[in-house]
């Protein structure tokens, strides 16, 4: 008899329709705890939408989502203390320091010995220098890395990442994501992250969820997608599922 | 060839028809926008006339009630700056673009409207202390000599201003930063129908009624009594209280329908305009 392992984020039939239409239209996934999923799609593919309605910030029309056994957005309380999240959508306030963002939020997340924590996380995220700078003064590579050591203070279970490292240049993007990968490996945390870097989903992520126009158009394991579309790179995969096979095909030289 | 066309002193007529179109937009597509362009000259013209109807009546009567003008003014701004000091707190997370962290944090609705009702009394404790010792230095008023009684102004006070906040703030998730403009001027439409600076007497007989069903009334009406015939009416202070648990009520419902109308709008990722 096998146990079963209850998924660290259960997505089932989700939907969301705007008056404008439907942003995510019968979604359906599992993630084992511990795993890493890149959420892959073009522009209004529904990826941040997904991503808000796992977190409990918009509720689906239909369909359900489960963080870790609890109902979202109904029971998040649950869970809340237990995930974080990392995007440039959202912003920390700029005229605080980074040591007193990373205190707000530490507090309000009951981090346990947080000066300790805030100078752990400022040491591995080489925010030492930062720590009593106005966050409004700093540059985009390092707001990223304050925006997530906001993510990673109370050490989540489960981290979403929207488009962690857009618009970061490449040398910056590389640490970011060498720092996720020590986060995940270190605490087993279960990691979903929505981009459209391909060679960070490449190289972050063990399964790969490619969505177009709200819907799910592939989901496998990298390697699998490859031989799947006989591609070499998932930027080829990705191509020719916007595109369309056959026309992606067409395109190739 | 290409023709080129000409933009006298470097204006363009293309550019500017573009940015009135976007204002156009933006101001029929939000409604606050619009209300706030009949709001304050509705808000002005009532109060001011009711006034002037107040001092063709009763001119003799202002050698002995001079103080209730300043009472009245140091009351107001109790009211408004106590409802501003919540509000703006509040709007400072939609101008950082903070909402969505802090709506993702286990942070509770209730614990942030109790934060931002505490920092209305600091801000206001910061404001208002100078300016109540200032009308003693220029005036000899002292509201402090009012003891208890003022207590109870202020408690009445104090509520119904964070009810008002809440309910603004309510109305700013659910429809963006377009509905600002009402965290700065909703409070005035208390202005002429809580009758500060005249009596309620003044107002036609079916706006007393409205009136009287506003918190703030029975305060700018106990005020004067207290001053003038050092009359307290703790009853009218009861009937505040009570009237102010049922705005309270009302807008604690209210931001927690709109809070949950802004989850399925998600208008809590998008807090722009």
């Amino acid at each position: 008899m096998h146990a079963v392992i209850e998924p660290a984020i259960a997505v089932d039939h989700l939907v969301k329709r705007y008056a404008t239409g439907t942003a995510v239209a019968e979604v359906s996934f599992a993630l084992s705890p511990g795993s890493v999923t890149g959420l892959l799609g073009g522009n209004g593919a529904g990826k941040t939408t997904t991503l808000a309605m796992i977190m409990g910030l918009v509720t689906p029309t239909s369909g359900a989502v489960r963080v870790l056994g609890a109902l979202m957005p109904r029971q998040r309380y649950r869970v809340l203390g237990r995930m974080n999240f990392e995007s440039p959508y959202v912003d920390m306030p700029m005229r605080l320091t980074v040591r007193q963002n990373l205190s707000v939020f530490g507090r309000l997340y009951a981090v346990a010995q947080l000066p300790e924590r805030i100078a752990e996380l400022a040491g591995d995220l080489d925010l030492c220098d930062l720590l009593d700078r106005p966050t409004g003064k700093l540059s985009a590579g390092q707001k990223t890395r304050v925006a997530l050591a906001k993510a990673l203070i109370n050490r989540p279970a489960i981290l979403l990442l929207d488009e962690p490292t857009a618009s970061l240049d490449p040398d910056t993007a590389d640490w970011v994501r060498a720092r996720l990968e020590r986060y995940r490996a270190e605490r087993g945390a279960t990691v979903l992250l929505a981009s459209h870097n391909m060679a960070e989903v490449e190289r972050l992520c063990e399964r790969v969820i490619i969505m177009k126009k709200g819907r799910i158009e592939d989901d496998d394991k990298p390697g699998v997608l490859l031989a799947r579309y006989g591609r070499r790179t998932l930027e080829e995969v990705f191509l020719d599922v916007v595109r369309g096979r056959g026309e992606a095909r067409a395109a190739a030289p | 060839m290409t023709r080129r066309t000409r933009e006298p002193l470097g204006l363009s007529a293309q550019r500017v028809t573009a940015m009135v179109l976007r204002y156009w937009y933006l101001l029929r597509s939000s409604w606050p926008r619009l209300l706030e362009l009949i709001y304050w000259p509705a808000v002005q013209m009532l109060m001011w006339g009711f006034l002037q109807l107040y001092i063709a009546g009763n001119a003799s009567f202002f050698a002995r009630a001079s103080g209730t003008f300043i009472g009245a003014v140091l009351l107001w701004d109790i009211l408004f700056r106590g409802q501003i000091g919540f509000s703006i707190s509040f709007l400072e997370e939609m101008w950082a673009r903070n909402i969505g962290n802090l709506m993702i944090s286990p942070l509770r609705p209730v614990e942030f409207v109790a934060a931002l009702m505490i920092m209305s009394l600091v801000r206001l404790a910061i404001g208002m202390v100078p300016v109540t010792l200032l009308a003693v230095a220029f005036f000899g008023f002292n509201l402090y000599g009012l003891g208890l009684v003022l207590a109870a102004f202020f408690a009445n006070l104090i509520l119904t201003s964070w009810a008002i906040g809440i309910l603004v703030s309510g109305l700013v998730l659910r429809n963006g930063l377009g509905a600002e403009s009402l965290a700065w001027t909703v409070m005035f439409l208390l202005l002429p129908l809580a009758c500060v600076y005249y009596p309620v007497t003044v107002l036609p007989a079916w706006l007393q009624l409205v009136a009287w069903s506003l918190p703030p009334t029975y305060v700018f009406e106990g005020m004067p009594a207290i001053l003038i015939d050092h009359v307290f009416g703790g009853d009218l202070m009861l009937e505040a209280l009570g009237l102010n648990v049922v705005l309270f009520a009302i807008a604690v419902s209210v931001f927690v329908i709109l809070l949950d109308s802004a989850r399925r709008q998600g208008s809590l990722l998008q807090t722009g305009e």
